[in-house]
């Protein structure tokens, strides 16, 4: 097992290297930064009986935090798949680092790492077998391996705990050993899909603050799949998503901006007459959305006493608010991004979990 | 340590070939169910029960029909025994298929760098390990059955072990991977696989049964399998075909299977994971 050359006596075909890890030259040159390391073209997927994506085109720049935003049903998790081609789409194109996800599947592998939703650690085996096995996966071995899990094992913070079994890690730790085996092989991009399911505010923190580092440190480009919006603030840049079709891509902040203005709440006891008499008086567009008449407008504050006074004892209670990535999905989209009343569409082939938006 | 800073390399790693993964996937099949103590005394338990309880409630009332001797159950169950253990292991290892698929390390090995070749190589080769090693076990009660093993007859009885592992694993293989459940994978066990080890002469002979059965009998793979064992364990009583012609079937067998499985793990469609 130690002998790089030979295993049960069979010469293996690929030359050891000295440095760190089997690297061979690429025929590919080095990316450029202006050149998008992902390029996603008019993707359209449908299962069976129903479109998941409907013609979604983006570009991921080299070394982005870039988020994929949408609620449950939206086509996030079916991208997912097209892109760590798990999956290959109705039509449409997807490129990442050059390679061809439907033509090149094999050689686009070895640039991209994925970390799963669905548990894909092997529970009956050690931290370190895992990483062992996943490590000969993409060709490296021997002492170079063991080199390069000890030293993941150091980022994640569970080099102390390499042989034991994992399933008696919490599920913190868990997360951590899958973002291990995501890394190992030193990936130019990492695919991550809803990689804080189940797991505490402060993990939380430590993988953002994580994917963060990589992104500076290492130049890895990081795509994550979410439905928080908590989440998604953090990203570069993202696209958001709602029933297949990609509704919004840009910063966080610059499609915040966009709303022009606050957003502000008003609860009343018929919120449709409300609405209709401040269209009337202020010449404002207001809408009633669950109950609750909203209304986006510059300088929230000083309209706030303005439609106090003009209503009195009609306003239950109000609030005024920054606008928020939901927000720019109401606008975008004309509802909420979790309505009370509607069932999301049932994702094919997973079991998911309803997650409501806190407030 | 600290890998490289800044940019990062533009070098891609090497290919990872087929052996590798493929020894990879082989080892973590093996120290996998070994480490699942229940599940290995499980798939002999339920076989050794079955061989006990029938072979001594048959016991001495049955007759073989067209035999000069007369065996005991025990002994005319024996080999279809070690059959079904096999068959048992190769179903349990090759269900991880449906399930690793949608949340499991097969995951992480479908978005590798990794030819099929490699997966099917690997996963069928743990299987076979795996089903053969618990054949073989069951060879202890042998000699209570009155098997008497030469170098011979033992390294053949070895070789026709590991090709019905190696088949029926294949074929487990072939049947797990375009299924997205494992409800149809019980039904499929249920309604093909057991019915394919009651025609194999495990528990009744080729020669007293009627007509079409008898047909059935003679185009089951897995019949040359038990009759192989048998004629090898028990050298005086009448086979039905030579050992030569069993053992080239089996090999046959075989080959059509991995072929079938290799065939189906390499097409691409449009499916999730597929």
């Amino acid at each position: 097992m130690d002998d790089n050359r030979t295993l049960l006596g069979v010469e293996w075909p690929v030359a050891p290297n000295s440095s760190a890890l089997d690297f061979a030259p690429s025929a590919q040159p080095v990316k450029l930064d202006s050149e998008p390391i992902i390029a996603v073209r008019d993707l359209l997927h449908r299962y069976q009986d129903r479109t998941a994506l409907s013609g979604v085109s983006f570009e991921v720049r080299p070394a982005e935090l870039f988020g994929l935003l949408g609620p449950n049903g939206s086509g996030k998790t079916t991208l997912f798949r097209i892109l760590s081609t798990l999956m290959v789409p109705t039509s449409g194109s997807a490129t990442i680092a050059g390679f061809d996800a439907i033509r090149q599947p094999a050689a686009l592998r070895r640039h991209i790492g994925v970390v799963f939703q669905a548990q894909s650690v092997d529970l009956k085996l050690t931290a370190y077998e895992n990483l062992w096995h996943q490590g000969h996966l993409y060709g490296l071995r021997g002492p170079d391996l063991k080199t390069r899990i000890n030293e993941i094992l150091t980022r994640v913070g569970l080099l102390d705990r390499s042989a034991d079994r994992v399933e008696i890690f919490s599920g913190g730790m868990q997360r951590r050993i899958e973002l291990a085996k995501g890394l190992l092989h030193h990936p130019e991009v990492l695919l991550l899909d809803e990689p804080t399911t189940g797991l505490d505010p402060g993990a939380r923190r430590d993988l953002w603050q994580y994917l963060q580092i990589l992104r500076d440190q290492e130049r890895v480009s990081v795509i994550v799949t979410t439905h928080l919006m908590e989440e998604a603030e953090r990203c570069d840049r993202l696209a958001i998503l709602n029933e297949g079709t990609l509704v919004a891509l840009g910063t966080p902040e610059a499609l915040t901006r966009e709303i022009g203005g606050d957003v502000i709440l008003l609860e009343a006891r018929d919120p449709q007459t409300l609405a209709e008499r401040i269209r009337n008086k202020f010449h404002v567009d207001a809408t009633v959305m669950e109950n609750q008449v909203r209304l986006e407008i510059e300088n929230g504050h000083r309209f706030v006493p303005d439609v106090v006074e003009a209503f009195p004892g009609e306003i239950q209670s109000l609030s005024v608010s920054k606008p928020t990535l939901e927000d720019v999905f109401i606008h975008r989209t004309g509802h909420r991004f979790w309505s009370e009343d509607a069932e999301p569409p049932p994702e094919t082939g997973k079991k998911k979990n309803k997650k409501k938006l806190p407030h | 340590m600290a890998t490289q800073t800044a940019t990062f390399p533009a070098t891609a790693p090497a290919s990872a070939g087929v052996l590798l993964p493929a020894f990879t996937l082989w080892w973590r099949e093996v120290v996998r169910f070994y480490r699942q103590r229940a599940r290995v005394v499980g798939v002999i338990a339920s076989p050794l029960l079955f061989w006990i309880v029938i072979g001594s409630g048959f016991g001495t009332s049955f007759r073989s029909g067209q035999s000069a001797g007369q065996q005991h159950y025990l002994n005319y169950f024996y080999p279809g025994t070690l059959v079904m253990i096999v068959l048992f292991t190769a179903i349990f290892t090759m269900m991880s298929v449906i399930e690793d698929r949608n949340e499991g390390f097969l995951l992480s090995v479908l978005v590798a760098p990794v030819p099929r070749a490699a997966i099917v190589l690997g996963k069928v080769l743990g299987g076979t390990t795996l089903a053969a090693a618990q054949g073989l076990i069951f060879l202890v009660f042998a000699p209570l059955v009155g098997v008497h093993f030469t170098l011979a007859s033992f390294g053949l009885i070895v070789l026709t072990v590991f090709l019905v592992s190696f088949a029926l694993t294949a074929l487990g293989f072939a049947i797990a991977w375009p299924m997205d459940s494992t409800q149809s994978f019980h039904a499929i066990i249920n309604l093909f696989l057991i019915p394919l080890w009651l025609l194999s002469g495990a528990l009744f002979p080729l020669s007293g049964a009627s007509g079409w059965i008898r047909w059935l009998m003679y185009a089951n793979p897995l019949t040359y399998g038990v009759e192989a064992l048998r004629t090898l364990m028990y050298p005086e009583a009448p086979s039905a075909f030579s050992l030569t012609a069993s053992i080239l079937t089996l090999v046959l067998f075989a080959l059509f299977m991995f072929g079938l499985a290799f065939v189906l793990a390499n097409r691409r469609t449009t499916k999730p994971a597929a």
